[in-house]
């Protein structure tokens, strides 16, 4: 395990973050996430044609750019910090990890090049009405090509180009399907949401066509390997949410006063950001270290990913929760940027599952892979 | 030792393996050994050339350590607090005194505490109200130490002590070397609430000082201790590394097991303290879903703190490694380590369930746990309390605003207790 960037990834930081500062301010995301797509096709552009960005982790052989998951976390990272609002995290981080997870080599030579390029965008469609992620949740039928069913929380699915369902075959096992998103028997709906930086759709599949995903692989095994990958990104895309906060909250309690001194002098409120500097920066530890793993298909894998989630939902939601009580009213009011990313911490600390429940799968992982034992 | 030589990890390795084959022997006695050492330069090599070394820079001391220890060579005496005097006088100390200290705190035929905690100063460690007055050529000692690790076989102490009261408090401080075997000076056992008695507080009471025993200046205490602090930070003093389970032959190895032993006394507790995660991570993998979901919870949250903070402390020695400035991931140790002592301790305390009542030999891994759950609470106040790790984090690390003192005017004025 490495346990410090190396300067090309510290060079792709800065990059990513100049060019989120540029494009991605909070006036900019607050434009964007009234809209009904909730992206900026130009901005969308840029990252995908310029920077590349949409490929990073997608192999060279599919058009992509050869990284590894661990430069996809960095970026992930960034657009956490800047909230960036734009189909990345669905169609790059999800989407295309799916397709890579379980497609053909055909199947990739044909979906990934335009993913990469930006140009389809993707959405990953597994959960339902239960909130489940796992696969004891998919109730999705499929048979003959046909697919059935009703999927919720899908991130980005009322944009998507395509869709990559998860779902039940008649003898019962778990597969993977492409859904052209404008097939008939395919309804869409845009869910009211907390975060409207984040756009769910509910999708509602009535005998739609489905392709096959069909990689010689286990259905249930691909399907928690996506969701650990996915977790890791989520994990870091968290940190990076956090540290804006903290940053936040420590420059106005430099700038506000009461009582004749800066707030920040107070040990009410230097002790609360100390405390939240040490979550934010343990909870950072884990989602690198996680992504690392990823990259390098270390076996440990499923665990990390459940200490880098729980870890980073909870010292995000500490410190978006810490933010507001800081900024004291003007937190509370919508001018103020900070309800922002606090909505995103709320969204980000259920999707996939809750911490709770994350740590509770990291228990039973240690038990069934004898970790400590 | 030739100036001309050439400071390359060869060189040095080549000449230290040369004196030690023409020198060690573990037939030797300590004593004789470690002067020998002394003389030679080799026991502190990164000691000046006039003062017991051989003016190595640090970056070469690992390959003198790698010598020593492939022969099993024992070195100078490092436990206990002998090598943080040894630092300070050094530095601040005179000729005189270094002449008469250095060479037996290598030998290790003196033994060191250090006299600055006070019952009224704690945190506010400059706030010392232990008093020198000068009476001819020699100073006056009356007041009380506190939390003095060795003080009861203790020959002699660093002393902060307070000169000067009509200045502002740090400027009135001056250091001393005080000779603890003496009338003027009691030493008392304090026993903790966990039943070990691992420090002492010390009284004084016209205890003398000849002025030749004053360090640095009048007045300079507090720039001398903060010398002593710095070296404690970087881990210098109190080896604790367990005594050689399985010595070689040879005589020098039981005299050096017997100071080991007396000098670890004191710390045999610590790893309690700390909270023995080792201890749940053992078991977690048992912890099956039969067991009760709300100890599951706890413990896996004890596993990723104990892990995420094992991360963070390699994630700031990789930046160092590299030469990168140090991020806020290497000052948060102490506090994420409080942290994990508590989460133990809660952990234990679910594990245990009633038998978390009982102690000795009638609790739980024979009276271990009971340890545990009532030395946990000295680790979030010893070496620095949480309180003051969080002030130096905000200001220093996230650069928030100092809070405003109430004690910067003449010390004679300044609430205390």
């Amino acid at each position: 395990m490495q346990f410090a960037f190396t300067d090309e990834q510290e060079q792709l930081r800065s990059t990513v973050r100049r060019f989120l500062e540029d494009k991605s301010p909070p006036t900019e995301v607050r434009r964007l996430m009234e809209t009904e797509s909730g992206y900026d096709t130009e901005v969308w552009r840029q990252l995908s044609d310029e920077l590349g960005l949409t490929a990073v982790h997608i192999p060279e052989t599919f058009g992509g750019q050869g990284f590894s998951f661990a430069e996809l976390a960095i970026i992930a990272e960034e657009m956490g910090r800047s909230l960036f609002c734009g189909p990345y995290f669905s169609s790059t981080v999800l989407g295309a990890t799916a397709i890579m997870e379980t497609a053909s080599t055909a199947q990739k030579e044909e979906l990934l090049p335009a993913i990469a390029a930006g140009e389809r965008l993707v959405a990953l469609a597994i959960s339902e009405a239960s909130g489940r992620w796992d696969a004891d949740g998919i109730t999705c039928k499929v048979r003959d090509g046909k697919l059935t069913g009703t999927k919720r929380f899908v991130v980005d699915g009322h944009i998507a180009n395509l869709l990559i369902v998860v779902a039940r075959e008649p003898a019962g096992e778990i597969s993977f399907h492409a859904v052209s998103a404008d097939s008939p028997g395919v309804a869409r709906r845009r869910l009211e949401v907390i975060d409207p930086t984040r756009k769910l759709a509910q999708v509602d599949f009535d005998d739609a066509p489905a392709t096959r995903l069909d990689a010689d692989i286990d259905g249930e095994a691909a399907l928690s390997r996506i969701l650990d990958l996915a977790a890791v990104a989520l994990a870091n895309e968290m940190v990076g949410g956090a540290q804006w906060l903290l940053e936040s909250a420590v420059e106005y309690a430099g700038l506000r006063t009461q009582f004749g001194r800066a707030i920040g002098s107070f040990q009410a409120i230097k002790h609360k950001c100390a405390d939240l500097l040490l979550k934010v920066e343990l909870a950072k530890s884990a989602a690198y270290y996680a992504a690392d793993a990823a990259a390098a298909n270390d076996p440990e894998l499923p665990v990390l990913a459940c200490i880098a989630k729980s870890a980073a939902a909870d010292a995000y939601m500490r410190a978006a929760r810490d933010c507001i009580q800081i900024h004291g009213g003007i937190g509370f009011t919508w001018d103020n940027d900070t309800h922002l990313w606090f909505k995103r911490a709320k969204s980000s600390e259920v999707l996939f599952g809750t911490p709770s429940l994350y740590r509770e799968r990291m228990m039973t992982q240690i038990r069934d892979e004898r970790v400590y034992a | 030792m030739n100036g001309s030589t050439p400071n390359s990890p060869e060189s040095v390795r080549a000449e230290v393996r040369a004196w030690l084959a023409a020198n060690w022997d573990p037939e030797a006695d300590l004593v004789a050994w470690r002067n020998k050492l002394a003389d030679a330069g080799w026991g502190m090599p990164v000691w000046p050339s006039d003062w017991y070394g051989r003016d190595l820079p640090q970056a070469l001391a690992p390959v003198v350590d790698e010598e020593f220890a492939r022969i099993d060579a024992v070195g100078v005496a490092k436990t206990g607090i002998r090598l943080l005097a040894g630092w300070t006088l050094l530095e601040h100390g005179s000729d005189a005194q270094k002449e008469s200290y250095l060479r037996r705190v290598l030998t290790g035929e003196d033994v060191w505490c250090q006299l600055f905690s006070e019952p009224g100063s704690g945190s506010d460690l400059a706030g010392a109200t232990t008093r020198a007055d000068l009476d001819g050529d020699r100073w006056i000692v009356n007041g009380q130490k506190v939390w003095t690790t060795s003080a009861h076989h203790a020959d002699y102490g660093l002393l902060l002590a307070r000169t000067d009261w009509d200045v502002p408090k740090h400027q009135g401080l001056t250091y001393f070397v005080i000779d603890m075997r003496q009338p003027g000076v009691e030493v008392r056992p304090l026993r903790q609430m966990n039943g070990h008695a691992s420090f002492n507080q010390v009284f004084f009471t016209d205890a003398l000082v000849p002025s030749e025993n004053l360090v640095s200046k009048v007045g300079n205490g507090w720039q001398v201790a903060l010398t002593t602090l710095m070296y404690e930070r970087r881990g210098i003093s109190g080896s604790r590394a367990l005594p050689r389970t399985d010595p070689p032959p040879g005589q020098i190895y039981a005299q050096e097991r017997e100071e080991t032993l007396t000098a670890l006394e004191p710390y045999k507790w610590y790893p309690q303290r700390a909270g023995r995660v080792d201890l749940v991570e053992a078991r977690a993998g048992n912890l099956g879903d039969d067991v009760d979901p709300e100890l599951r919870q706890e413990v896996a949250k004890l596993l990723i703190l104990s892990r995420t903070a094992e991360w963070t402390a390699r994630r700031a020695r990789a930046a160092q490694e590299q030469g990168r400035p140090q991020g806020p991931e290497g000052s948060l140790g102490k506090l994420a380590g409080s942290e994990i002592a508590r989460q133990a301790s809660r952990v234990h305390t679910l594990l245990a369930g009633a038998d978390a009542m009982l102690a000795g030999a009638d609790g739980p891994l024979d009276g271990l746990i009971a340890e545990i759950l009532v030395s946990v609470p000295a680790t979030s106040i010893a070496g620095g309390t949480d309180e003051i790790q969080r002030n130096i984090i905000a200001e220093r690390v996230l650069g928030m605003p100092k809070e405003p003192r109430m004690d910067t005017g003449p010390f004679r004025d300044v609430k205390r207790n």
